[in-house]
């Protein structure tokens, strides 16, 4: 009996500590939504939903439109995710699939090294070395073959909305996929054995077994680069340019909500600014969530109709 | 211990003077650089002993926060440049085509008037590209100012600030972002602090000031700009250096302020604190001018001793430096 009733508690210790941890973190997530609801209500008030459809971004007349901020984010993120995600993929794969271990082991040390590297490293990197490497070769190279498009109009200053994308891809590159190649590796032996069993080629099994009995965890791993893109503020500050025009071409600076935080929260002393600023921040964490809440009920549909196992 | 917080514009010779002064008296001073807009918001929040601000606060500010404000060192923001063919302080540009530069109004190198204030260089037919800082700064807040007072369409249209909407240009961060910039595409012309300018072996230009003259940047022409502002008659030290009268004034100096509280709840800590600026009065200026920053005059400094005595005081009204 005495077994029985201290092994009872440990479980109602147990449950009370993990519901409170469950709790807390949605706790403080309605908290850091309600205080920035609070602090940037000034600017809601004043601006109301013209902040978001205009791009005027004025601290001297105090006029503010966070257009131009998310157009950028969405952007850079999208760019980003365009290249990382399928490099990813093809790495996890050869990684779990193709590489013999004393290549695995050293690549996969690497990417998780990639991931360690702080971000402003990146940025300093992208500033002093890449972009000149872009200005040179990449962004005259794009204007000759793709010039008739207004995507790549421009002087070739090798900094830009397309240079922040592809440092924010090799930022979230190693997360996705180290993540993806855990993914892959979990998948029991036995079903991609079964499928080899049944004379599947490799290319077969992989494509038909690994990738979608890993698929929600896949898409888990996409979301996570996604969260890091969307967030990034250094390394973008340093190579977007930094302009509060919308443009549509690649090579023409611009910014992101992030990369305006990151550049004007210290000095801004004025109220109202402060406010828009907090605002931005407001929105940014709503993009956030309904990335988020769009992805899970997503992934709850796709999953059930293609089958998966993770 | 003293805490200051604030401007990053005269970081180094603070760190400097606190490290000097250290070693004389063993007091402890962190200062930490997050900007003048920081500075001020902790001062006023009292969570440092002092604030610091490249753009001074109004009398009235002042007042309505219990601050007082003093200036303790001045630098000057330059104008850089890279353009092919262009030595080091050749180009010369005037207050109008300084700002119809920054207003995109001029865009290639070779445009009329800059080709008129520089007869003996050969222009080239480059477009301008504008570099100006992506944060907000004291350097782009004495830059703009400068820039207010010379060009009636720039005031209309832009205006003074930390930040600005900027009518064209790319933003780089922070002064080695603008340097970097502006070092690497051909064409282009930006502004930095002047320590920043010579570290980086960047090319200036020379402006013409209030009076009339051709001025490059040194520390002698930013001293001029000092000499010739009318400290005796601002009120809460609110002066601004930009566009002084002077023969060989630099337009583009400031100062850099410090903001504490008139009344100091620990007058022992605040007697210890105006002890050590009058320090830096006295003893700091070789020390600035080895980091390219430009000490106050002696009679500033006797001007900020006056309004100490009279104006910094325990609650219980016992002024705290006599």
């Amino acid at each position: 009996m005495a077994v029985a009733s201290s092994s009872r508690r440990g479980d109602r210790i147990y449950r009370g500590v993990a519901a409170a941890a469950g709790i807390g973190v949605a706790l403080i997530a309605l908290g850091v939504g309600v205080s920035l609801v609070a602090s940037s209500w000034p600017s809601i008030r004043e601006f109301g939903l013209s902040f978001l459809v205009t791009d005027r971004w004025s601290p001297v007349t105090e006029q503010f439109g966070a257009l131009s901020s998310v157009y950028g984010t969405l952007v850079s993120t999208v760019i980003a995710l365009v290249l990382a995600v399928p490099l990813s993929l093809v790495i996890a794969l050869f990684l779990v699939e193709l590489a013999p271990p004393w290549l695995a082991r050293p690549v996969g040390a690497a990417i998780e090294l990639l991931a360690a590297v702080p971000s402003i490293i990146y940025g300093m990197w992208g500033l002093f070395v890449f972009a000149p490497f872009m200005a040179e070769h990449v962004q005259p190279a794009l204007k000759g073959a793709l010039g008739f498009l207004p995507l790549f109009e421009g002087p070739p200053m090798g900094i830009g909305m397309l240079t922040a994308g592809i440092i924010l891809a090799l930022m979230v590159l190693p997360f996705v996929t180290a993540v993806m190649r855990d993914v892959f590796t979990m998948v029991p032996p036995v079903v991609k054995e079964a499928s080899y069993g049944m004379g599947s080629t490799t290319w077969e099994t992989t494509r038909k077994v690994t990738v979608r009995y890993g698929f929600s965890g896949l898409i888990g791993a996409v979301f996570l680069g996604l969260g890091r893109a969307v967030g990034e503020t250094m390394a973008v500050t340093f190579v977007i340019g930094n302009s509060h025009d919308i443009s549509v071409s690649l090579n023409a600076a611009g910014n992101s909500i992030a990369s305006t935080l990151a550049n004007e929260f210290t000095e801004a002393s004025e109220p109202m600014y402060l406010s828009a600023l907090v605002e931005l921040g407001l929105v940014l964490f709503l993009i956030t969530v309904i990335i988020q809440v769009g992805a899970q009920i997503w992934i709850g549909r796709t999953v059930k109709r293609a089958g998966g196992g993770l | 211990m003293l805490n200051g917080a604030g401007a990053t514009f005269p970081y180094p010779i603070y760190a400097k003077w606190a490290d000097a002064y250290n070693k004389v008296t063993g007091l402890k001073l962190n200062y930490q650089s997050i900007g003048s807009g920081g500075g001020i918001s902790q001062i006023k929040a009292k969570t440092v002993d002092f604030g610091a601000s490249d753009a001074p606060l109004t009398a009235d500010e002042l007042d309505e926060a219990g601050l007082v404000q003093f200036p303790l060192v001045m630098g000057g923001v330059v104008p850089v440049v890279s353009i092919d063919g262009v030595a080091a302080g050749q180009l010369k540009l005037d207050p109008a085509a300084l700002a119809d530069v920054f207003l995109g109004k001029i865009q290639k190198w070779n445009d009329k008037k800059i080709q008129e204030l520089n007869p003996d260089v050969k222009l080239p037919d480059t477009e301008i590209s504008v570099v100006h800082r992506a944060d907000g700064s004291g350097t782009t807040w004495i830059f703009t100012n400068y820039l207010d007072k010379v060009s009636p369409e720039w005031h209309e249209k832009v205006g003074t600030g930390k930040a600005v909407e900027w009518p064209i240009g790319i933003g780089g961060k922070g002064n080695e972002g603008v340097a970097a910039y502006v070092q690497r595409v051909n064409g282009s012309i930006g502004y930095v602090e002047f320590a920043y300018a010579l570290q980086n072996a960047m090319a200036h230009v020379q402006l013409k000031n209030k009076d009339g003259h051709f001025v490059a940047p040194t520390i002698e022409s930013f001293q001029a700009a000092a000499e010739s502002a009318g400290w005796k008659s601002a009120p809460g030290f609110y002066m601004v250096l930009t566009e002084q009268p002077g023969a060989g004034s630099w337009p583009i100096t400031g100062a850099s302020f410090i903001l504490v509280h008139k009344e100091q709840a620990d007058p022992a800590l605040a007697k210890q604190m105006l002890e050590f600026f009058d320090w830096c009065f006295v003893h700091g200026a070789p020390m600035a001018k080895e980091l390219q920053y430009v000490p106050m005059p002696d009679a500033v400094a006797e001007l900020v001793r006056g309004m100490w005595r009279t104006q910094i005081a325990s609650p219980a009204g016992a002024p705290v430096w006599q």
